[in-house]
């Protein structure tokens, strides 16, 4: 029996994709990658190629020139493109297909999408989201930017920060309070917001500990006037729109800890292997190979989770509980894994430029971003 | 009871849902109100097996027309996490050693004769069987057995002894690993065979006492020129280390699936303590240190259930599936042991008292990183095939 009767990850269409993945993956150039670093962001030449590619539409519909594939495929194409070692410009590109633009599917009106969504599916627009503020991250019900109605404008006034794709994106989902009297969960609106608008300034923040190859930026609002259609589903339901979202985006995290997990685990095993000591290479020594084996055994353990879940969604099966665990899971595994595989690659992997220095900066955000860690098991501990 | 609510595996056939109810509230009924007496007694009544027997799921590794129901390796997990649940480990200790690690040599390499003699009294309850491989010197190193077996006309002669045996004071039979090519290294030369209780030769010594598992009888064998009929070689001459790492692949996943009932177990019953236990102004489940280290270890949980279904989905269909056996195994065997320390921790000084479920579930759980394969060998498992 061939292995593609087992789960959905291994039906033709699904090798298809991560073969082809893989082959966009390698058909990189060697200098891509240091340079996307080097300017802080992945260009749009990149989402151009992907959306050639057929890669930017999975989650989008046929409609607008999407493929409609759903989260198996959102979690191939997050693994895949982590094995590129340039795990930034995977969070950029994952951010603009599974966690951003897809409220202009569920919320927008035909003429936003028709405006927005074919381009974002070629590659040509770049999309973000901006939930995050100075005093409110995984705690969302504290976000304090207002977007108050004025005739058939939205005036929006205040500050997003640790926005990514917003220096070099054309639109960001914003989420602001419009009704500031009700409680947070009644209280937010979701808009569909140009980078060029005025009254928005969008400064570039610090550069970051890693995931250098996508863009951070703050966005400051002042009395910028939003014309009353790009408001995404109905005024004050912006708080449950993005926690419907937040499976989609979540899964797509733990599937990037997934993939950073297994190539920082195959890039140690081939320096192992290589790595001369104590009469024979480094891999002849059983504390490596056990050390290696077992953080090989809890990746597939997180990865196994994942999948299941990524099936289970696609089912339209209630897991809220799984994709809590699968992203908390997934995260607190990476990290694991960058820490054993730097040790074993010795001084080597203090240098920078080397692939597991990058891949072991990128991870340290995989347990924060998307839902801290202690944030997600608080979630799960209610369901329980 | 408070029921944590787990994911069902995907892809679980509606029979084999049946049957784990079924096996749960047997589980229930029979076996929780029993175990202190079982315990104490160290070893399970007869009348278990046969009621087993008669529910049909210790022939579910078996061929149908020899009894069984051949319902494959998922079934085989469902009944070990069912009775992992019990909270009394040597209950799956010894009736999966009946059904998934001994009997199953029969159904794969035993002759037509051989299966009509043992597998139909197996699949009732009323022949129980046990598995000679470890000896005083060959734990998982199977490669470094001594016993001997010697031809001898239409005979076999056999002496050395082994140790460490599940159900090895009251079963009926057994399957006895031997050396039959002392010149041949290692791995090679060494042969299976069935031997039946009382056969003159056959020396079961006394019962020993463990850490944990107290109502599984584990037992020492001493073999005294043990004289078998040349029929009782079970599979192929000199190709039994093969047979016995074959099986081992089947044992390893359904020791993942004793664990795994187990952990939930476990959780549910620290969940409820921690709910129901007032301190500092409150219940213990209101600390939010209570609440994430019950979440993430509930969390590792799911994903050694998904890892190890995996594994079983993979070996049902005939693929090559030995590095995800291996990772679900350690995975949930190592999950196991940190699960239940936790939760005895969670208990304070009620959880160190003799007689509270997770006391003994936390010395139940301390061979499994160590049976069917320690967590070291699992590691060189998987190093071998990255």
């Amino acid at each position: 029996m061939t292995s593609s009767t087992l789960t959905d990850f291994h039906q033709p269409d699904a090798i298809a994709l991560r073969d082809q993945v893989r082959a966009w993956v390698q058909g990189m150039a060697p200098d891509q990658g240091p340079d996307w670093e080097a300017r802080g962001t992945t260009p749009r030449l990149v989402y151009q190629s992907l959306g050639q590619a057929g890669l930017l539409g999975l989650r989008h519909s046929l409609e607008w020139g999407g493929t409609a594939r759903g989260p198996v495929a959102s979690v191939i194409l997050a693994e895949e493109l982590c094995r590129s070692t340039y795990s930034g410009m995977a969070e950029a590109v994952m951010i603009h297909t599974d966690m951003s633009a897809v409220h202009l599917a569920h919320g927008g009106s035909q003429a936003i999408c028709a405006r927005h969504l074919p381009a974002m599916i070629r590659g040509d627009q770049i999309c973000g989201v901006a939930v995050t503020e100075p005093g409110a991250g995984s705690d969302v019900a504290r976000l304090s930017t207002r977007a108050e109605k004025r005739g058939d404008h939205y005036l929006l006034n205040g500050t997003k920060n640790y926005v990514t794709n917003a220096v070099h994106g054309d639109l960001i989902i914003v989420a602001s309070k419009t009704d500031p009297d009700a409680k947070p969960t009644r209280a937010v609106s979701l808009f569909a917001v140009p980078t060029d608008l005025p009254g928005l300034t969008i400064r570039p923040m610090p550069r970051k500990h890693g995931m250098r190859s996508s863009d951070i930026a703050v966005m400051d609002f002042a009395d910028a006037a939003l014309p009353a259609g790009a408001l995404l589903y109905e005024e004050n339901q912006g708080f449950g729109a993005i926690m419907a979202r937040f499976q989609d985006e979540r899964l797509a995290v733990a599937a990037m800890s997934v993939g950073m997990a297994e190539t920082a685990l195959q890039v140690t095993l081939t320096h192992v292997r290589a790595r001369q000591a104590f009469d024979g290479t480094l891999w002849d020594l059983q504390a490596t190979r056990q050390r290696l084996s077992w953080l090989n055994a809890q990746t597939n353990g997180a990865r196994a989770l994942v999948h299941e879940t990524a099936i289970r969604l696609a089912r339209g099966e209630d897991c809220a509980a799984e994709v809590l665990m699968a992203k908390s899971l997934a995260g607190e595994t990476l990290l694991d894994v960058i820490r054993g595989c730097l040790q074993l690659h010795g001084g080597l992997g203090f240098l920078e430029g080397e692939t597991i220095e990058r891949i072991g900066r990128d991870a340290r955000v995989m347990t924060i971003g998307g839902g801290a860690t202690e944030v997600l098991l608080e979630q799960v501990a209610r369901r329980m | 009871m408070t029921a944590l609510s787990f994911a069902d595996p995907i892809n679980l056939p509606e029979e084999l849902v049946m049957m784990r109810d079924q096996v749960r509230r047997f589980v229930e009924t029979e076996i929780v109100p029993n175990g202190d007496a079982w315990e104490e007694a160290e070893m399970i009544p007869r009348e278990i097996f046969r009621k087993l027997g008669d529910m049909g799921v210790l022939g579910m590794r078996h061929p149908v027309e020899y009894g069984g129901t051949d319902l494959g390796p998922v079934a085989s997990i469902l009944l070990a996490e069912e009775l992992g649940r019990s909270t009394y480990g040597g209950v799956p200790a010894s009736v999966t050693v009946h059904t998934d690690m001994s009997a199953t040599h029969i159904s794969r390499r035993g002759s037509p004769e051989q299966k009509q003699k043992y597998l139909p009294g197996a699949c009732a309850g009323t022949k129980i069987a046990a598995i000679a491989v470890t000896e005083p010197g060959a734990g998982s190193d199977v490669a470094g057995l001594k016993t001997r077996a010697v031809r001898d006309g239409d005979d076999f002669v056999i002496n050395g002894s082994k140790i460490y045996i599940t159900n090895g004071i009251y079963a009926d039979f057994y399957i006895v690993a031997a050396r039959t090519d002392p010149e041949a290294k290692g791995s090679r030369g060494i042969s299976l065979f069935l031997v039946d209780k009382g056969t003159p030769g056959l020396i079961v010594g006394k019962k020993l006492r463990k850490h944990g598992d107290l109502c599984s009888d584990t037992a020492e064998l001493f073999f005294e020129d043990l004289r078998v009929p040349a029929d009782s070689l079970l599979g192929e001459l000199h190709k039994g280390f093969y047979a016995i790492m074959d099986n081992f692949q089947n044992e390893r996943m359904v020791l993942a699936g004793f664990s795994l009932g187990a952990c939930m177990r476990a959780l549910e019953l620290t969940l409820e303590h921690t709910r129901t236990r007032k301190a500092f102004g409150g219940t213990l489940w209101d600390l939010q240190a209570t609440r994430q280290k019950i979440a993430m270890l509930a969390t590792k949980v799911s994903a050694a259930r998904a890892l190890t279904y995996h594994a079983a989905q993979m070996d049902a269909q005939g693929l090559d599936c030995i590095i995800e056996i291996s990772q679900a195994k350690i995975f949930a065997c190592e999950t196991h042991v940190e699960v239940v320390n936790a939760c005895l921790q969670l208990h304070g000084g009620m959880g160190f008292m003799h007689g509270t479920p997770i006391e003994r579930m936390t010395r139940d759980a301390r061979i499994q990183t160590i049976g069917g394969g320690a967590s070291e060998v699992m590691l060189e498992e998987i190093a071998k095939r990255l």
